[in-house]
Protein backbone atom coordinates (compact mmCIF):
# COMPACT_ATOMS: atom_id res chain seq x y z
CA UNK A 1 0.00 0.00 0.00
CA UNK A 2 1.64 3.40 -1.14
CA UNK A 3 1.62 6.17 1.21
CA UNK A 4 1.67 9.25 -0.55
CA UNK A 5 1.84 13.24 1.37
CA UNK A 6 1.57 16.29 -0.79
CA UNK A 7 2.05 19.47 0.71
CA UNK A 8 1.08 19.14 4.04
CA UNK A 9 0.46 22.10 6.58
CA UNK A 10 -0.90 21.21 9.70
CA UNK A 11 -1.74 23.65 12.69
CA UNK A 12 -2.86 23.33 16.00
CA UNK A 13 -4.12 25.52 19.09
CA UNK A 14 -1.61 25.83 21.99
CA UNK A 15 -2.50 28.14 25.30
CA UNK A 16 -4.90 30.35 22.62
CA UNK A 17 -1.66 30.66 20.09
CA UNK A 18 -1.10 28.99 16.88
CA UNK A 19 1.73 26.57 16.66
CA UNK A 20 2.78 25.07 12.99
CA UNK A 21 3.47 21.66 13.52
CA UNK A 22 4.11 20.60 9.99
CA UNK A 23 4.92 22.62 7.30
CA UNK A 24 5.20 21.73 3.17
CA UNK A 25 5.26 17.87 4.13
CA UNK A 26 6.24 15.87 0.58
CA UNK A 27 7.00 12.48 0.37
CA UNK A 28 5.88 8.94 -0.65
CA UNK A 29 6.36 5.33 0.46
CA UNK A 30 6.01 2.59 -1.29
CA UNK A 31 4.62 -0.72 -0.39
CA UNK A 32 6.75 -2.78 1.53
CA UNK A 33 8.78 -0.18 2.90
CA UNK A 34 9.84 0.06 5.97
CA UNK A 35 10.55 3.96 6.68
CA UNK A 36 11.61 5.80 10.07
CA UNK A 37 11.25 9.54 11.17
CA UNK A 38 13.51 11.19 13.12
CA UNK A 39 13.54 14.37 14.69
CA UNK A 40 13.94 16.46 17.54
CA UNK A 41 11.24 16.28 20.29
CA UNK A 42 7.95 18.57 19.64
CA UNK A 43 8.67 18.53 15.54
CA UNK A 44 5.55 17.26 14.98
CA UNK A 45 6.42 13.74 14.13
CA UNK A 46 3.41 12.03 15.98
CA UNK A 47 0.88 14.22 14.39
CA UNK A 48 2.66 12.78 10.88
CA UNK A 49 1.32 9.47 12.35
CA UNK A 50 -2.06 10.71 12.98
CA UNK A 51 -2.58 12.01 10.00
CA UNK A 52 -1.27 8.62 8.37
CA UNK A 53 -3.76 6.76 10.44
CA UNK A 54 -7.18 9.42 10.18
CA UNK A 55 -7.38 10.43 13.45
CA UNK A 56 -6.34 14.32 12.19
CA UNK A 57 -6.83 15.61 8.74
CA UNK A 58 -4.01 18.52 7.37
CA UNK A 59 -5.33 22.29 7.43
CA UNK A 60 -3.88 22.36 3.57
CA UNK A 61 -2.35 19.81 1.31
CA UNK A 62 -3.80 15.90 1.27
CA UNK A 63 -2.69 12.32 2.26
CA UNK A 64 -3.14 9.90 0.09
CA UNK A 65 -3.38 6.02 0.84
CA UNK A 66 -3.43 3.83 -2.21
CA UNK A 67 -3.95 6.60 -4.29
CA UNK A 68 -7.31 7.58 -2.08
CA UNK A 69 -7.74 10.74 0.18
CA UNK A 70 -7.63 9.45 3.98
CA UNK A 71 -10.74 10.24 5.42
CA UNK A 72 -10.86 8.61 8.95
CA UNK A 73 -9.48 5.72 10.39
CA UNK A 74 -9.21 2.42 8.78
CA UNK A 75 -7.95 -1.32 10.19
CA UNK A 76 -5.64 -0.73 7.36
CA UNK A 77 -3.79 1.37 8.83
CA UNK A 78 -2.75 0.21 12.71
CA UNK A 79 -1.38 2.69 15.37
CA UNK A 80 1.11 0.91 17.71
CA UNK A 81 1.49 4.20 20.66
CA UNK A 82 4.53 4.58 23.24
CA UNK A 83 2.36 4.33 26.09
CA UNK A 84 1.05 0.72 24.36
CA UNK A 85 -2.45 1.71 24.96
CA UNK A 86 -3.68 -1.43 25.71
CA UNK A 87 -7.03 -0.95 27.17
CA UNK A 88 -6.69 -2.13 31.56
CA UNK A 89 -9.87 -3.80 31.62
CA UNK A 90 -9.56 -6.45 29.45
CA UNK A 91 -6.52 -9.04 29.18
CA UNK A 92 -3.77 -9.66 27.38
CA UNK A 93 -5.89 -12.21 25.20
CA UNK A 94 -9.19 -9.86 24.92
CA UNK A 95 -6.66 -6.62 24.48
CA UNK A 96 -5.42 -8.72 20.88
CA UNK A 97 -8.86 -10.04 19.96
CA UNK A 98 -10.35 -7.00 20.41
CA UNK A 99 -10.25 -5.55 16.52
CA UNK A 100 -11.77 -8.83 15.38
CA UNK A 101 -14.36 -8.59 17.56
CA UNK A 102 -15.55 -5.18 16.38
CA UNK A 103 -15.28 -7.12 12.71
CA UNK A 104 -17.40 -9.21 13.71
CA UNK A 105 -15.00 -12.03 13.75
CA UNK A 106 -16.43 -15.35 15.36
CA UNK A 107 -15.22 -16.24 18.52
CA UNK A 108 -13.57 -19.42 17.79
CA UNK A 109 -11.76 -18.34 15.18
CA UNK A 110 -10.42 -14.64 16.70
CA UNK A 111 -9.33 -16.99 19.51
CA UNK A 112 -7.28 -18.84 17.07
CA UNK A 113 -5.95 -15.26 15.01
CA UNK A 114 -5.19 -14.09 18.78
CA UNK A 115 -2.95 -16.93 19.64
CA UNK A 116 -1.35 -17.08 17.13
CA UNK A 117 -0.42 -13.33 16.84
CA UNK A 118 0.33 -13.49 20.72
CA UNK A 119 2.75 -16.12 19.77
CA UNK A 120 4.82 -14.53 17.01
CA UNK A 121 5.33 -11.95 20.09
CA UNK A 122 6.44 -14.48 22.77
CA UNK A 123 3.78 -13.88 25.01
CA UNK A 124 1.94 -16.96 25.33
CA UNK A 125 2.59 -17.28 28.90
CA UNK A 126 0.75 -13.91 29.72
CA UNK A 127 -2.51 -14.78 27.39
CA UNK A 128 -4.79 -14.25 30.25
CA UNK A 129 -2.78 -11.22 32.12
CA UNK A 130 -3.68 -7.89 32.92
CA UNK A 131 -1.54 -5.41 31.10
CA UNK A 132 -1.00 -3.87 34.50
CA UNK A 133 1.08 -7.22 35.81
CA UNK A 134 3.26 -6.89 31.84
CA UNK A 135 6.55 -5.07 32.15
CA UNK A 136 7.13 -2.10 30.02
CA UNK A 137 8.56 -4.69 27.02
CA UNK A 138 5.96 -6.86 27.14
CA UNK A 139 2.94 -4.35 26.88
CA UNK A 140 5.10 -3.47 23.43
CA UNK A 141 4.67 -7.08 22.69
CA UNK A 142 1.03 -7.12 23.62
CA UNK A 143 0.31 -4.07 21.23
CA UNK A 144 2.49 -4.92 18.15
CA UNK A 145 0.31 -8.24 18.61
CA UNK A 146 -3.21 -6.75 18.73
CA UNK A 147 -2.01 -4.83 15.76
CA UNK A 148 -0.60 -7.30 13.35
CA UNK A 149 -3.53 -9.84 14.50
CA UNK A 150 -5.85 -7.25 11.63
CA UNK A 151 -3.05 -7.86 8.96
CA UNK A 152 -2.81 -4.19 8.28
CA UNK A 153 -0.97 -3.21 5.47
CA UNK A 154 0.16 -0.13 7.17
CA UNK A 155 2.15 -0.18 10.58
CA UNK A 156 2.15 3.38 11.67
CA UNK A 157 4.24 2.95 14.96
CA UNK A 158 4.72 6.05 17.16
CA UNK A 159 7.93 5.87 18.96
CA UNK A 160 6.98 2.70 20.65
CA UNK A 161 9.96 1.45 22.01
CA UNK A 162 11.37 5.11 23.34
CA UNK A 163 10.15 4.45 27.09
CA UNK A 164 12.09 1.15 26.92
CA UNK A 165 15.39 0.31 28.35
CA UNK A 166 18.20 -0.30 26.44
CA UNK A 167 18.15 -4.16 26.28
CA UNK A 168 14.62 -4.68 25.90
CA UNK A 169 14.96 -2.21 22.73
CA UNK A 170 17.28 -3.93 21.44
CA UNK A 171 15.51 -6.83 21.52
CA UNK A 172 12.30 -5.96 20.47
CA UNK A 173 14.47 -4.04 17.14
CA UNK A 174 15.50 -7.45 16.64
CA UNK A 175 11.92 -9.11 16.73
CA UNK A 176 10.74 -6.37 14.60
CA UNK A 177 13.30 -6.72 11.96
CA UNK A 178 12.52 -10.30 11.95
CA UNK A 179 8.67 -9.66 11.88
CA UNK A 180 9.02 -7.08 8.98
CA UNK A 181 11.03 -10.04 7.07
CA UNK A 182 8.49 -12.12 7.32
CA UNK A 183 5.03 -10.49 6.78
CA UNK A 184 6.64 -7.83 3.97
CA UNK A 185 4.38 -4.94 6.03
CA UNK A 186 4.63 -1.00 5.04
CA UNK A 187 6.02 0.15 8.27
CA UNK A 188 6.30 3.93 9.28
CA UNK A 189 8.08 3.98 12.50
CA UNK A 190 8.40 7.51 14.34
CA UNK A 191 11.51 7.79 16.70
CA UNK A 192 14.42 10.66 18.03
CA UNK A 193 16.93 7.74 18.18
CA UNK A 194 19.11 7.69 15.08
CA UNK A 195 20.35 4.05 16.49
CA UNK A 196 17.17 2.54 16.13
CA UNK A 197 16.26 4.45 12.75
CA UNK A 198 19.51 3.25 11.10
CA UNK A 199 19.00 -0.22 12.17
CA UNK A 200 15.42 -0.87 11.16
CA UNK A 201 14.96 1.14 8.12
CA UNK A 202 15.56 1.17 4.53
CA UNK A 203 15.24 4.96 4.54
CA UNK A 204 15.29 7.65 7.02
CA UNK A 205 13.21 11.19 7.27
CA UNK A 206 14.56 13.94 9.06
CA UNK A 207 12.46 16.55 10.12
CA UNK A 208 13.45 19.87 11.29
CA UNK A 209 12.81 21.62 14.52
CA UNK A 210 8.94 23.34 14.77
CA UNK A 211 7.42 24.16 12.29
CA UNK A 212 8.50 20.53 10.99
CA UNK A 213 9.56 20.12 7.43
CA UNK A 214 11.76 17.51 5.46
CA UNK A 215 15.15 18.64 6.12
CA UNK A 216 17.09 15.11 4.20
CA UNK A 217 16.35 11.70 3.00
CA UNK A 218 19.20 9.65 3.90
CA UNK A 219 18.76 5.97 1.85
CA UNK A 220 20.29 3.08 4.26
CA UNK A 221 20.96 0.21 1.42
CA UNK A 222 22.81 -2.07 4.02
CA UNK A 223 21.39 -5.79 3.90
CA UNK A 224 19.67 -7.16 6.21
CA UNK A 225 19.53 -9.09 9.21
CA UNK A 226 22.13 -5.94 10.44
CA UNK A 227 23.95 -5.84 13.23
CA UNK A 228 24.06 -3.47 15.86
CA UNK A 229 28.10 -3.01 15.26
CA UNK A 230 27.95 -2.99 11.71
CA UNK A 231 30.56 0.05 10.43
CA UNK A 232 28.40 1.42 7.44
CA UNK A 233 25.78 1.33 9.77
CA UNK A 234 27.83 3.80 12.39
CA UNK A 235 28.79 5.81 9.59
CA UNK A 236 25.78 6.72 8.77
CA UNK A 237 24.71 7.29 11.94
CA UNK A 238 27.36 9.95 12.83
CA UNK A 239 26.30 11.62 9.88
CA UNK A 240 22.72 11.73 10.53
CA UNK A 241 23.28 12.85 14.06
CA UNK A 242 25.67 15.92 12.98
CA UNK A 243 22.68 17.11 11.11
CA UNK A 244 20.05 17.01 13.60
CA UNK A 245 22.53 18.37 16.31
CA UNK A 246 21.20 21.74 14.41
CA UNK A 247 17.44 20.65 15.02
CA UNK A 248 18.30 19.52 18.60
CA UNK A 249 19.77 23.30 19.63
CA UNK A 250 16.80 24.70 18.07
CA UNK A 251 14.44 23.26 20.06
CA UNK A 252 17.01 23.53 23.09
CA UNK A 253 17.12 27.20 22.65
CA UNK A 254 12.74 26.96 22.15
CA UNK A 255 12.12 25.38 25.01
CA UNK A 256 14.98 26.53 27.49
CA UNK A 257 16.88 29.56 27.75
CA UNK A 258 18.05 31.38 24.31
CA UNK A 259 21.74 31.67 25.08
CA UNK A 260 22.20 27.98 25.60
CA UNK A 261 24.09 26.09 22.55
CA UNK A 262 25.17 22.76 22.12
CA UNK A 263 29.07 21.81 22.84
CA UNK A 264 30.86 20.14 20.49
CA UNK A 265 30.74 16.95 22.37
CA UNK A 266 27.17 17.27 22.14
CA UNK A 267 26.44 18.36 25.64
CA UNK A 268 24.34 21.13 26.85
CA UNK A 269 25.95 24.05 28.14
CA UNK A 270 25.69 27.40 29.08
CA UNK A 271 27.66 30.46 27.81
CA UNK A 272 27.96 32.03 30.86
CA UNK A 273 29.06 28.75 32.31
CA UNK A 274 32.60 30.75 33.60
CA UNK A 275 30.39 33.34 35.21
CA UNK A 276 32.99 35.92 37.14
CA UNK A 277 36.22 33.70 36.66
CA UNK A 278 38.14 36.68 34.56
CA UNK A 279 37.16 39.19 37.57
CA UNK B 1 6.25 -20.45 67.04
CA UNK B 2 6.26 -16.89 66.06
CA UNK B 3 2.68 -15.23 66.04
CA UNK B 4 1.58 -13.31 63.35
CA UNK B 5 -0.08 -9.95 64.44
CA UNK B 6 -1.44 -8.90 60.88
CA UNK B 7 -3.12 -12.28 60.44
CA UNK B 8 -6.67 -12.08 59.43
CA UNK B 9 -7.54 -13.77 62.73
CA UNK B 10 -5.93 -10.63 64.86
CA UNK B 11 -7.44 -8.22 62.81
CA UNK B 12 -10.73 -9.31 63.45
CA UNK B 13 -9.75 -9.43 67.19
CA UNK B 14 -8.76 -6.15 67.27
CA UNK B 15 -12.11 -5.39 65.89
CA UNK B 16 -13.42 -7.16 68.51
CA UNK B 17 -11.84 -5.65 71.44
CA UNK B 18 -12.20 -2.39 69.94
CA UNK B 19 -15.92 -2.60 69.90
CA UNK B 20 -16.22 -4.23 73.40
CA UNK B 21 -14.34 -1.40 74.22
CA UNK B 22 -16.94 1.04 73.13
CA UNK B 23 -19.90 -0.87 74.58
CA UNK B 24 -17.69 -0.64 77.98
CA UNK B 25 -17.24 2.63 77.87
CA UNK B 26 -21.15 3.25 77.00
CA UNK B 27 -21.52 1.00 80.30
CA UNK B 28 -19.68 3.31 82.57
CA UNK B 29 -21.08 6.34 81.36
CA UNK B 30 -24.52 5.01 81.87
CA UNK B 31 -23.15 4.07 85.54
CA UNK B 32 -22.30 7.20 86.56
CA UNK B 33 -26.29 8.30 85.88
CA UNK B 34 -24.99 11.92 84.38
CA UNK B 35 -28.21 11.55 82.86
CA UNK B 36 -31.69 10.30 83.38
CA UNK B 37 -32.31 6.36 82.54
CA UNK B 38 -34.83 6.86 80.07
CA UNK B 39 -32.95 9.52 78.09
CA UNK B 40 -29.42 7.53 78.01
CA UNK B 41 -29.95 3.68 77.97
CA UNK B 42 -27.70 1.41 78.94
CA UNK B 43 -26.14 -0.85 76.16
CA UNK B 44 -27.90 -4.35 77.78
CA UNK B 45 -31.20 -2.27 77.26
CA UNK B 46 -30.75 -1.30 73.93
CA UNK B 47 -29.71 -5.05 72.99
CA UNK B 48 -32.94 -5.84 74.97
CA UNK B 49 -34.92 -3.88 72.33
CA UNK B 50 -32.62 -5.63 69.64
CA UNK B 51 -33.69 -8.75 70.12
CA UNK B 52 -36.98 -8.24 71.10
CA UNK B 53 -37.73 -6.18 67.97
CA UNK B 54 -36.09 -9.14 65.69
CA UNK B 55 -38.26 -11.47 67.62
CA UNK B 56 -41.50 -9.78 67.11
CA UNK B 57 -40.46 -9.18 63.53
CA UNK B 58 -41.42 -5.55 63.99
CA UNK B 59 -37.72 -4.70 62.64
CA UNK B 60 -37.93 -7.26 59.85
CA UNK B 61 -41.20 -5.67 58.09
CA UNK B 62 -39.38 -2.07 58.61
CA UNK B 63 -36.40 -3.10 57.27
CA UNK B 64 -38.22 -4.95 54.31
CA UNK B 65 -40.04 -1.85 53.64
CA UNK B 66 -37.43 0.32 53.62
CA UNK B 67 -35.02 -1.76 51.53
CA UNK B 68 -38.12 -1.90 49.04
CA UNK B 69 -38.40 1.61 48.63
CA UNK B 70 -35.07 1.83 47.94
CA UNK B 71 -34.51 -0.26 45.31
CA UNK B 72 -37.27 0.65 43.74
CA UNK B 73 -35.98 4.35 43.73
CA UNK B 74 -32.19 3.57 43.76
CA UNK B 75 -33.39 1.49 40.58
CA UNK B 76 -34.58 3.83 38.73
CA UNK B 77 -31.66 6.18 40.01
CA UNK B 78 -29.05 3.76 38.32
CA UNK B 79 -30.91 3.29 35.02
CA UNK B 80 -31.55 7.37 34.48
CA UNK B 81 -28.74 8.55 35.75
CA UNK B 82 -25.80 6.63 34.24
CA UNK B 83 -27.94 6.75 30.97
CA UNK B 84 -27.97 10.45 31.56
CA UNK B 85 -24.50 10.69 32.53
CA UNK B 86 -22.86 8.58 29.60
CA UNK B 87 -25.33 11.37 27.24
CA UNK B 88 -24.21 14.15 29.02
CA UNK B 89 -20.08 13.19 28.86
CA UNK B 90 -20.49 12.97 24.73
CA UNK B 91 -22.94 15.35 23.21
CA UNK B 92 -21.72 18.65 24.05
CA UNK B 93 -24.67 20.15 23.25
CA UNK B 94 -26.70 18.50 26.45
CA UNK B 95 -23.36 18.98 28.41
CA UNK B 96 -24.09 22.89 27.98
CA UNK B 97 -27.55 22.97 29.12
CA UNK B 98 -28.65 19.77 31.44
CA UNK B 99 -25.47 19.85 32.79
CA UNK B 100 -25.38 22.95 33.99
CA UNK B 101 -28.57 22.75 34.99
CA UNK B 102 -27.72 19.40 36.63
CA UNK B 103 -24.92 21.17 39.00
CA UNK B 104 -27.77 23.38 40.26
CA UNK B 105 -30.46 20.31 41.14
CA UNK B 106 -27.75 18.62 43.03
CA UNK B 107 -26.86 21.44 45.48
CA UNK B 108 -30.66 20.94 46.64
CA UNK B 109 -30.93 18.62 49.08
CA UNK B 110 -33.44 16.08 48.47
CA UNK B 111 -35.58 16.32 51.32
CA UNK B 112 -36.53 19.59 50.04
CA UNK B 113 -38.55 17.77 47.10
CA UNK B 114 -40.52 16.39 49.34
CA UNK B 115 -43.56 18.88 49.81
CA UNK B 116 -43.46 19.21 46.21
CA UNK B 117 -44.12 15.32 45.81
CA UNK B 118 -46.47 14.87 47.95
CA UNK B 119 -48.52 17.71 46.60
CA UNK B 120 -48.05 16.14 43.34
CA UNK B 121 -48.50 12.07 44.46
CA UNK B 122 -50.03 12.76 47.77
CA UNK B 123 -48.98 10.67 51.03
CA UNK B 124 -47.98 7.41 49.71
CA UNK B 125 -45.06 5.10 48.06
CA UNK B 126 -44.60 7.11 44.74
CA UNK B 127 -43.93 10.52 46.82
CA UNK B 128 -41.33 8.74 48.82
CA UNK B 129 -39.44 7.19 45.12
CA UNK B 130 -39.86 10.31 43.62
CA UNK B 131 -37.66 11.64 46.79
CA UNK B 132 -35.49 9.00 46.70
CA UNK B 133 -34.79 9.31 42.85
CA UNK B 134 -34.02 13.05 42.74
CA UNK B 135 -31.62 12.41 46.23
CA UNK B 136 -29.55 10.05 44.07
CA UNK B 137 -30.07 10.73 40.36
CA UNK B 138 -27.96 13.76 40.43
CA UNK B 139 -24.81 12.52 41.76
CA UNK B 140 -24.86 9.31 39.43
CA UNK B 141 -25.52 11.25 36.78
CA UNK B 142 -22.52 13.82 37.45
CA UNK B 143 -20.22 11.07 38.27
CA UNK B 144 -20.75 9.61 35.02
CA UNK B 145 -20.53 12.36 33.31
CA UNK B 146 -17.03 12.97 34.45
CA UNK B 147 -16.31 9.61 34.23
CA UNK B 148 -16.84 9.72 30.65
CA UNK B 149 -15.18 12.86 30.34
CA UNK B 150 -11.68 11.62 32.27
CA UNK B 151 -10.84 8.59 29.88
CA UNK B 152 -7.81 9.23 28.37
CA UNK B 153 -8.08 10.24 25.10
CA UNK B 154 -5.16 7.54 23.70
CA UNK B 155 -7.88 4.66 24.22
CA UNK B 156 -10.33 6.36 22.70
CA UNK B 157 -7.37 6.80 19.70
CA UNK B 158 -6.36 3.37 20.18
CA UNK B 159 -10.52 2.23 19.90
CA UNK B 160 -10.90 4.08 16.82
CA UNK B 161 -8.10 2.97 14.66
CA UNK B 162 -9.27 -0.37 15.78
CA UNK B 163 -12.45 -0.15 13.74
CA UNK B 164 -14.50 0.77 16.79
CA UNK B 165 -16.49 3.65 15.90
CA UNK B 166 -20.35 5.16 16.97
CA UNK B 167 -21.87 2.88 19.09
CA UNK B 168 -19.20 0.26 19.83
CA UNK B 169 -16.83 2.61 20.49
CA UNK B 170 -19.39 3.49 23.06
CA UNK B 171 -20.05 0.39 24.48
CA UNK B 172 -16.58 -1.14 23.95
CA UNK B 173 -14.15 1.40 25.15
CA UNK B 174 -16.49 4.67 26.81
CA UNK B 175 -18.41 2.35 28.68
CA UNK B 176 -15.94 0.18 30.55
CA UNK B 177 -13.14 2.85 30.55
CA UNK B 178 -15.56 5.10 32.61
CA UNK B 179 -16.35 2.06 35.07
CA UNK B 180 -14.39 2.83 38.24
CA UNK B 181 -15.72 6.77 38.14
CA UNK B 182 -19.31 5.21 37.31
CA UNK B 183 -19.21 2.68 40.14
CA UNK B 184 -17.69 5.85 42.56
CA UNK B 185 -20.86 7.57 41.82
CA UNK B 186 -23.34 4.47 42.25
CA UNK B 187 -21.76 4.41 45.64
CA UNK B 188 -22.44 8.04 46.35
CA UNK B 189 -25.82 7.51 44.76
CA UNK B 190 -26.60 4.55 47.66
CA UNK B 191 -25.67 6.70 50.53
CA UNK B 192 -27.47 10.06 48.86
CA UNK B 193 -30.53 7.50 48.29
CA UNK B 194 -30.94 5.98 52.06
CA UNK B 195 -30.65 9.53 53.41
CA UNK B 196 -33.86 10.71 51.36
CA UNK B 197 -35.36 7.50 52.27
CA UNK B 198 -34.73 7.78 55.89
CA UNK B 199 -35.73 11.73 55.88
CA UNK B 200 -38.63 11.05 54.07
CA UNK B 201 -39.81 8.21 56.40
CA UNK B 202 -39.02 9.71 59.59
CA UNK B 203 -41.18 13.18 58.16
CA UNK B 204 -44.20 11.97 56.06
CA UNK B 205 -44.58 8.05 55.49
CA UNK B 206 -45.35 5.20 57.36
CA UNK B 207 -43.58 2.45 58.23
CA UNK B 208 -40.24 1.40 57.47
CA UNK B 209 -37.06 2.34 59.43
CA UNK B 210 -37.18 5.42 59.89
CA UNK B 211 -40.95 5.73 60.86
CA UNK B 212 -39.97 3.07 63.37
CA UNK B 213 -37.54 5.90 64.78
CA UNK B 214 -39.73 8.77 65.06
CA UNK B 215 -42.33 6.37 67.14
CA UNK B 216 -39.57 5.52 69.43
CA UNK B 217 -39.42 9.35 69.89
CA UNK B 218 -43.01 9.76 70.33
CA UNK B 219 -42.98 7.03 73.02
CA UNK B 220 -39.87 8.48 74.92
CA UNK B 221 -38.57 5.05 74.19
CA UNK B 222 -34.69 6.05 74.15
CA UNK B 223 -33.43 2.64 73.41
CA UNK B 224 -35.20 1.92 70.58
CA UNK B 225 -34.38 5.30 69.08
CA UNK B 226 -30.43 3.68 69.34
CA UNK B 227 -31.52 0.33 68.39
CA UNK B 228 -33.11 1.22 65.14
CA UNK B 229 -30.31 3.74 64.42
CA UNK B 230 -27.68 0.76 65.23
CA UNK B 231 -29.75 -1.51 62.65
CA UNK B 232 -29.35 1.40 60.18
CA UNK B 233 -25.27 1.66 60.66
CA UNK B 234 -25.41 -2.09 60.01
CA UNK B 235 -27.92 -2.16 57.06
CA UNK B 236 -24.80 -0.13 55.76
CA UNK B 237 -21.90 -1.76 56.32
CA UNK B 238 -23.38 -4.51 55.14
CA UNK B 239 -24.05 -2.85 51.58
CA UNK B 240 -20.33 -1.51 51.55
CA UNK B 241 -18.89 -4.80 52.13
CA UNK B 242 -21.10 -7.27 50.09
CA UNK B 243 -21.87 -4.56 47.22
CA UNK B 244 -19.95 -1.93 46.67
CA UNK B 245 -16.80 -3.10 48.31
CA UNK B 246 -16.18 -5.78 46.23
CA UNK B 247 -17.33 -4.52 43.27
CA UNK B 248 -14.62 -1.74 43.90
CA UNK B 249 -11.83 -4.02 44.70
CA UNK B 250 -12.43 -6.00 41.81
CA UNK B 251 -12.14 -3.28 39.39
CA UNK B 252 -8.98 -1.56 41.22
CA UNK B 253 -7.35 -5.33 40.72
CA UNK B 254 -8.10 -5.86 37.11
CA UNK B 255 -7.08 -2.52 36.53
CA UNK B 256 -3.64 -3.30 38.85
CA UNK B 257 -4.39 -0.20 41.07
CA UNK B 258 -4.61 -2.47 43.84
CA UNK B 259 -2.73 -5.92 44.65
CA UNK B 260 -4.57 -9.14 44.74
Amino acid sequence: MRVVLKRVHKSFKQKGQQVQALHDINFSVEEGEFICVIGPSGCGKSTLISLIAGLEFPDSGQVFVDDKIVEGPSKDRLVVFQEAALFPWLTVLANVEFGLKIAGVNQTQRRDCALEAIKMVHLSRFVNSHPHELSGGMKQRAALARAIVMDPKILLMDEPFAALDAQTRQMLQEELQELWQKTKKTILFVTHNVREATFLSDRVFEITARPGTIKKEYLISIPRPRREQDPHLLAVQTTIMGSLKDEIEKVAKQELDIDYEISKTGVVTPVDRNLGSNI
Amino acid sequence: MEINFNSPFFKILRQIVFYLFLAALWQILFNLKFWPRYLFPSPGQVFETLIYGFRDKTFLIAIGISLKRLLIGYGISMVFGTTLGLLIGKIKFLDETVGGFLVGLQTLPSICWLPLAILWFGLNESAITFVVVMGSLFSITMATDSGVKNIQPIYLRAGLTMGATGMRLFTHVVLPAALPQVLIGLKQGWSFAWRSLMAGEILFVSMGLGHLLNVGRELNDMSQVIAVMIVMVMMGVFMELLVFGTAERRVRQIWGLERQ
